[in-house]
């Protein structure tokens, strides 16, 4: 794409964005800009897609086409443009919240599915939009929620383990403090022909303001696994869910419909006649 | 009981019952099909416990030189390949003393239950008959006595077993065939009730609800459908699979109805007609999504394929209770549409028709189908099709400022495709202004949710909303699969004068009221006659206050068909006594 004089400033769409102040989502927002000019993607064949919450109001800020569904659902919105669709490039976002609770099941079949497509979770261990609960990927022992005053007393969600046990082909975790690291992951991602998963650490200033030291609790994943899962099992396993990088990834058979009509419905309808 | 008799025979009932795996659905389809090899027209429904092998099932058939539109009041021929749990099928098999019952001497006596109306009973030994033919099979032997005694000749029983078991082989055909004529030959005629001959053989179509509700969807130019397994809709979607990909479309198995009716949504932002179908418990589950769609002015259709509930309820039976959620399910203002077809073969237009409304609408169509017109078989007149093409406002060069959700005179805006410069927007679950920009602010609530009823108000749907049928005083207002009975039941009361006049709603929502005035003028008696336990249309139409004073509701349940002869019992009944009940 040569011809692409896009800069990252003109897939910014110019409304406001309702985050707090130092939120982490400023940075995934910048790092997509950045990420879809360096690709040059026509503004016009990008569909980012998103459910509900502070996250998922992503589309509206990217100048491109975009869908800011319901609670969850994210993912089946995308599957189905992507199937109708196949020449558009569609990015998913949305939250630990968003992606993992409500759109838990959607997120192991897109996951085994193997479309496609891009999905950024933002993950930051807490439901901000309806201020302050504990989420799938909150600590057990995190009771700063008025709902679980005692904690959530329950183990967190994996996303990278079970993004790879439900048959993710492209798998990588950034962080919203690194934004050059965070924008060379989301072109990896994107550039992935399959479903490419990337959890995105990014910090909530508001309720949970000792993500502050998360800078200092990332670290990079060290060795590239290979694609072969059995070893990204163990490493993802053996992490403590900050090592930022490419957790995996593989080629797997994508899943696309072809569109070739080969008949007409007059033919179909002669099955009828008498 | 009533005083009107059925008009002069000109068709018969059949019911062929048998355990599962028995071959009753097999047989009945093959008499179908040498029914209307013969020039006649026919219906067949079914019915089947909940196992999937080793239950009980069922197929009944009416066939004759007219159209047929719903079973009849008894049956004229029974027939048990088997009689394991036929206890079960009492009640959706009347019979009378003109009735004869035919059993398998093998699978033992005829129980006692059956010819307790005065029945008359033949016992054939289905089993010795097969056993003399190399692959034989009882319910061949069983098809070939139903034709004998049915009248059809042999070259139509030829033809209709050739057409259900051709794509068995050679082997399955010829010793099928066998076995009919080893039934065929044995002695009937004292017992058979035939119709006349046909002469005239129009352009008939063979073509159950499912197929029709299937073929009208891809006529509508629906190329993408998700959708999860459910009975009795999985017909449906497996007709359409490989029908699609012919078309150049496709079906996408989803995990779960809420991923569904998001996947149509995605596909349908992405510019290609998009459709799902479900039951009930699938549609309880799709609120959400369709409500989506309603307030993102994306065009999509959901079929119901209505089945018993609430809950699981009785998934292989019919019953017309999911109006109410379809009517009022959403949260939310949420004007939609809600649909249902008439007849067997009205799943066609009408599914095609509710493609054409949802897509030139930009909003959620419902069309509520049900398993009686689904997994029913009809031999009918070739389905038309709607007189006007419907098709989505799209805009292919946008101006500079393109505003998605533009207020306009009519309620339509205009909605890109992605792939269009200039055109691009974040469709939007949440209210929002009219560049699509999430928005709380009172007015663009307002603006949008006048636009989003007023382009639906508005719209002039013409005279497709309803089939309605003759006049005077007396009217019957119905829906959906019930449509047929109430047919019949009118066509039986005007044979001794007495004139009732029938809606039968294809448009449910958005109510016609001024149409609906016109069409009751001069009505001083009526009957909203549906198969549900509350009355949900009566409530309905009640609501809306169209009316008039003292109409009275006659609804039941499922899962047994509404039989004319019901229908006209209470007509008389109210109508000769001139009272409200």
């Amino acid at each position: 794409m040569t011809v692409s004089a896009l800069k990252a400033k003109d897939y910014k769409s110019g409304i406001k964005p309702v985050w707090c102040p130092g939120c982490g989502h400023f940075s995934v927002l910048a790092a997509a800009t950045k990420a879809l000019a360096y690709l040059g993607l026509p503004k016009e064949q990008v569909a980012v897609i998103s459910g509900i919450g502070c996250s998922s109001r992503l589309p509206a800020y990217i100048d491109s086409y975009g869908f800011h569904g319901v609670h969850g659902r994210a993912l089946p919105v995308a599957a189905g443009l992507k199937a109708a669709r196949p020449d558009l490039t569609v990015i998913v976002a949305g939250g630990d919240g968003d992606g993992f609770s409500i759109g838990g099941n959607h997120f192991l079949h897109a996951c085994r599915r193997n479309m496609d497509m891009t999905y950024i979770v933002m993950d930051n261990k807490v439901y901000g939009m309806t201020k302050g609960q504990a989420s799938p990927t909150t600590d057990p022992e995190w009771s700063a929620s008025k709902m679980t005053p005692h904690g959530t007393g329950v183990r967190r969600f994996l996303p990278a383990a079970i993004a790879l046990a439900a048959g993710a082909s492209f798998i990588a975790r950034g962080f919203a403090g690194d934004p050059s690291g965070l924008t060379k992951l989301l072109v990896e991602a994107i550039e992935h022909p399959g479903f490419a998963f990337l959890e995105v650490l990014s910090p909530c200033q508001t309720f949970r303001p000792e993500q502050k030291d998360w800078k200092n609790q990332v670290h990079p994943m060290g060795a590239h696994p290979s694609g072969d899962a059995v070893e990204a099992a163990r490493a993802i396993q053996a992490d403590d869910g900050m090592a930022l990088g490419v957790l995996y990834a593989d080629r797997l058979p994508v899943w696309q419909p072809a569109y070739e009509p080969r008949d007409s419905l007059e033919a179909i309808e002669k099955e009828f006649r008498v | 009981m009533n005083a009107v008799s059925p008009a002069a025979r000109q068709n018969l009932s059949v019911a062929i019952t048998g355990s599962g795996g028995s071959g009753a659905v097999t047989t009945g389809l093959i008499l179908l099909k040498a029914a209307a090899s013969t020039g006649f027209y026919g219906l067949m429904t079914r019915s089947a416990g909940p196992q999937i092998r080793g239950g009980e099932s069922a197929a009944m058939l009416r066939f004759g030189p007219e159209r047929v539109d719903c079973m009849d009041d008894r049956f004229d021929l029974l027939l048990g390949i088997d009689w394991l749990n036929v206890d079960r099928f009492v009640d959706e098999i009347p019979l009378g003393p003109d009735s004869l019952v035919v059993g398998n001497a093998a699978a033992g006596d005829v129980p006692e239950i059956l010819a307790a109306g005065g029945a008359r009973v033949r016992s054939f030994d289905f089993n010795a008959l097969a056993a003399g033919v190399k692959g034989g099979r009882a319910n061949m032997v069983a098809l070939g006595i139903l034709g004998s005694a049915c009248g059809l000749p042999p070259a139509a029983m030829e033809a209709g077993v050739r057409s259900v078991l051709a794509e068995k082989g050679d082997a399955v055909v010829t010793s099928s065939l066998t076995c009919v004529m080893a039934g065929y030959d044995q002695d009937m005629v004292s017992v058979t009730v035939a119709p006349a001959p046909r002469e005239e053989r129009g352009n008939r179509w063979d073509i159950s609800g499912n197929e029709a509700c299937g073929l009208g969807a891809l006529r509508g130019g629906i190329r993408f459908v998700a959708a999860y397994p459910i009975t009795p809709a999985s017909e449906m979607l497996e007709w359409m699979a490989p029908r699609l990909e012919l078309l150049g479309g496709s079906l996408l198995q989803a995990e779960d109805e809420l991923a569904s009716v998001n996947m149509i949504i995605g596909a349908s932002f992405g510019g290609v007609p998009s459709l799902t179908a479900t039951s009930g418990p699938g549609l309880s589950l799709m609120v959400e999504g369709m409500g989506l769609a309603v307030a993102s002015e994306t065009p999509a259709v959901v079929v119901d394929v209505m089945r018993g509930g609430p809950s699981t309820g009785i998934p292989t039976k019919s019953e017309q209770s999911d109006l109410n959620l379809a009517l009022y399910g959403f949260h939310g203002d949420a004007p939609h549409l809600v649909l249902a077809p008439v007849s067997i073969a009205d799943g066609a237009f009408t599914t095609q028709w509710a493609v054409y409304l949802a897509e030139h609408l930009q909003t959620i169509a419902i069309v509520l189908s049900d398993q009686a017109l689904g997994q029913s078989r009809s031999v009918t007149d070739e389905p038309r099709e709607p007189a006007n093409l419907l098709v989505r406002r799209t805009e292919h060069s946008p101006v500079d400022d393109y505003h998605r959700y533009a207020i306009s005179d009519d309620g339509i805006s205009a909605m890109t495709a992605p792939g269009t410069p200039g055109g691009m927007y974040t469709a939007d679950g949440l209210e929002h202004n009219e560049k699509g920009t999430p928005s709380s602010m009172a007015l663009d609530h307002e603006l949008q949710m006048a636009k989003r009823l007023r382009k639906i108000e508005s719209f002039d749907f013409g005279s497709d909303w309803a089939e309605i049928r003759g006049e005077g005083p007396l009217c019957i207002v119905t829906w959906g699969s019930v449509s047929g009975a109430v047919f019949e039941a009118v066509d039986r009361l005007a044979a001794t004068g007495v004139d009732v006049r029938v809606l039968a709603l294809r448009l449910l929502a958005p109510l016609r009221r001024d149409a609906l005035g016109t069409a009751l003028e001069g009505v001083g008696q009526l009957w909203v006659v549906e198969q549900n336990h509350s009355g949900q249309l009566y409530h309905y139409l009640q609501g809306a206050g169209v009316l008039p004073a003292g109409s009275r509701s006659v609804a039941r349940p499922g899962p047994l068909p509404l039989r004319p002869g019901e229908v006209v019992d209470v007509i008389l009944d109210d109508a000769g006594t001139g009272e409200d009940k």
